[in-house]
């Protein structure tokens, strides 16, 4: 029975392929759209979570302020050199303590000019941020101690700078400041933020208080917790040490801020997903239009075809075999549109994700979901066409014109 | 001696309209055998494409009595009547009624489909009707590539392919010259004498019913006339 209502149904299909194609070009969108959405919505979440990973998971960082964000410095008290040497002392979960300071300077080599992060820390700066000298070497001891000009750069910087030169060994110029190049950091990509990690220049803390910034103040102190020791922990010794260091009374709220990155993970990816959620509503919505679309075009068929079902009827179909018939007719496009969709989908995921710099990530759920959704589409939207179809009458159904 | 294929009884139809009703048919009693060709006559408006409809069970009367093969046929569901087009009946209508954009092959096996057919036996009896029309080598042309005439020899190879026990047809030389009509009479003349099917066919052209063996008149919704012919062609 269903052999030769898929047999009919097919051979109508194929009678009118240009209309059929039409049918089921608004499944074919939504699905598609559905698909896109999650899969290049789902590797961005994979995306942030693997920097996040990249950064180190079980990274602390310490902002004057009450909260990690645009203007955070403003109207706060900052830190000192000395609060992340007391921080290394005292804590003995840590691991590593980077003091950090930085502002936006024009790096100039020769002719060429980059506007660049140039940052003031230590060698533990590039334990805490798992970065490693790709040439050349870290700052020694005195460098440290005596503020000497010398920087690390970052492969943005030294791309922008000196082409396919090598740069070490070379002078810039920040400021008043010229700089020898002692290191070229490894290279890490965009930062989740969406800021690029290699547009960097490392200086010497000492070296960028005297010389670039002016004062001893420390915006940011970044702390790696020992592996197997627990960040919760050591997120609240830092706390109750900071909260000392600046006289707080208990009465007082914390006038700094010390931030878990799992925090800042736990965000993006909420963040990202929302945003993924958000899009495949929308997508979901041109799915219904499409589903409308091909009872409308069922609809349009029903009356343009009032004849042929007349014949069919006459020479012994039964109403419940024209019903079955319609029907098919619906879910085989609505599915036909589905499995297309799908394939569209998968291939623009490739290429979008490829565009964007993010994971392929491929869902096996919502692929199987859109397929099953569309099939669905085919049976709610197709049978109220399939019920009008059956229920015509044989003699008036060939009477038609 | 047994039953008549077909014994209608004070056969009646009315139309309802809103303010008024229209009397199609208003007693008709005819019997007519298994093997006869009846051409059924008249003006418009006298009942004949009623009765053949009545006849051909896509219809039921309003009074009276239909016995097709010993079932009284005013009351059978619409399911019931359905099964038994597709089982006993085959129809070709005046204006062919073949499904566009399908082949001849695929319009003529149709009813076999219907009639869940295996597949190697539903090619073979297509085949075998569409020869027996006339159109041997015509299995894959849709009926946009046909002349009316073919189109029509289409339309009666679909109706005789499931071996049905009576075949209607409405003047099914209505939309075709005089020679093609009269190669469609000299076909159907043959299926009824060589294959035995029986006919009833509606026509208003005195030289298309010359072909049958029996014409009944009809009038205002009553037989008028009922004659044997003497044999045709």
């Amino acid at each position: 029975m269903l052999g030769n209502t898929m047999l009919l149904a097919l051979r109508a299909i194929r009678r009118n392929v240009l209309r059929s194609v039409l049918t089921i070009l608004g499944i074919v969108i939504g699905v598609a759209a559905v698909i896109i959405m999650v899969t290049v919505g789902g590797g961005a979440t994979v995306q942030v979570q693997q920097q996040i990973a990249s950064m180190g998971s079980n990274l602390l960082m310490v902002s004057p302020g009450k909260r990690l964000g645009p203007g955070q410095s403003s109207g706060n008290i900052p830190f000192k050199q000395a609060d992340a040497e007391a921080i290394a002392r005292e804590i003995s979960s840590v691991a590593a303590v980077a003091p950090v300071s930085s502002t936006s300077i024009n790096a100039i080599f020769g002719n060429q000019n980059w506007s660049t992060q140039v940052t003031g820390s230590d060698n533990q700066y590039f334990r805490v941020t798992n970065r490693s000298i790709r040439s050349g070497r870290q700052f020694t001891d005195s460098e440290l101690r005596s503020g000497a000009a010398v920087c690390i750069i970052g492969e943005t910087v030294r791309k922008k700078l000196f082409g396919g030169q090598d740069s070490v060994g070379e002078k810039i110029r920040l400021q008043k400041l010229s700089c020898e190049i002692i290191g070229l950091l490894e290279g890490k990509g965009q930062s989740t933020m969406g800021m690029d990690q290699d547009d960097i220049v490392v200086l010497p803390l000492s070296a960028y208080h005297r010389r670039i910034a002016g004062n001893q103040d420390v915006a940011l102190i970044q702390v790696s917790v020992q592996k197997g020791a627990s960040t919760d922990k050591a997120l609240q010794d830092i706390e109750r040490l900071m909260r000392e260091r600046r006289h707080l009374t208990p009465s007082d709220d914390n006038n700094f801020h010390v931030m878990d990155l799992k925090e800042i993970a736990n965000m993006l990816t909420g963040t990202t997903q929302m945003l993924t959620a958000l899009l495949s509503a929308v997508a979901a919505v041109s799915l219904l239009v499409g589903g409308i679309g091909i009872m409308n075009i069922m609809l349009v068929s029903v009356t343009e075809r009032t004849r042929e079902i007349g014949i069919r009827l006459a020479i012994g179909a039964l109403e419940r075999e024209v019903l079955m018939q319609f029907l098919v007719e619906a879910v085989a496009l609505s599915s036909l549109g589905g499995l297309i969709g799908i394939v569209l989908a998968l291939i623009t995921s490739v290429w979008l994700t490829g565009l964007l710099g993010v994971p392929f990530v491929f869902n096996a759920g919502i692929v199987i979901l859109a397929f099953l959704f569309s099939a669905a589409v085919g049976v709610i939207f197709g049978y109220f066409p399939a019920m009008k179809a059956a229920g015509l009458d044989p003699i008036e159904a060939l009477r038609h014109e | 001696m047994t039953q008549p294929l077909i014994v209608t009884r004070d056969l009646a139809k009315e139309y309802r309209m809103e303010s008024y009703t229209v009397a199609a048919l208003r007693g008709v009693s005819l019997e007519i055998g298994s093997g006869e060709f009846v051409a059924v006559m008249g003006p418009s408006g006298s009942g004949k494409s009623t009765c053949l409809n009545i006849l051909g069970c896509l219809d039921t009367p309003t009074s009276g009595s239909y016995i097709f093969k010993g079932l009284e046929v005013g009351k059978l569901t619409r399911r019931q009547r359905a099964l038994l087009r597709r089982h006993y009946l085959g129809f070709v209508f005046q204006g062919f009624n073949l499904l566009n954009r399908t082949t001849a092959l695929e319009n003529v096996e149709l009813p076999l489909i219907y009639r869940r057919t295996a597949a190697s036996e539903r090619h073979m009896r297509t085949r075998r009707a569409l020869e027996m029309v006339g159109l041997k080598g015509w299995e894959s042309h849709t009926p946009g590539e046909l002349s009316g005439g073919q189109q029509q020899r289409v339309a009666i190879a679909r109706a005789i392919v499931s071996d049905p026990a009576v075949l209607f047809a409405d003047e099914p030389t209505g939309n075709l010259d005089r020679a093609r009509g009269h190669e469609i009479m000299e076909l159907l003349t043959v299926l009824n004498r060589d294959q035995g099917i029986t006919i009833v066919m509606v026509t208003h052209e005195h030289n298309i019913a010359a072909f049958a063996k029996r014409t009944v008149h009809f009038l205002d919704g009553l037989v008028e006339s009922d004659t044997q012919n003497g044999g045709a062609i």
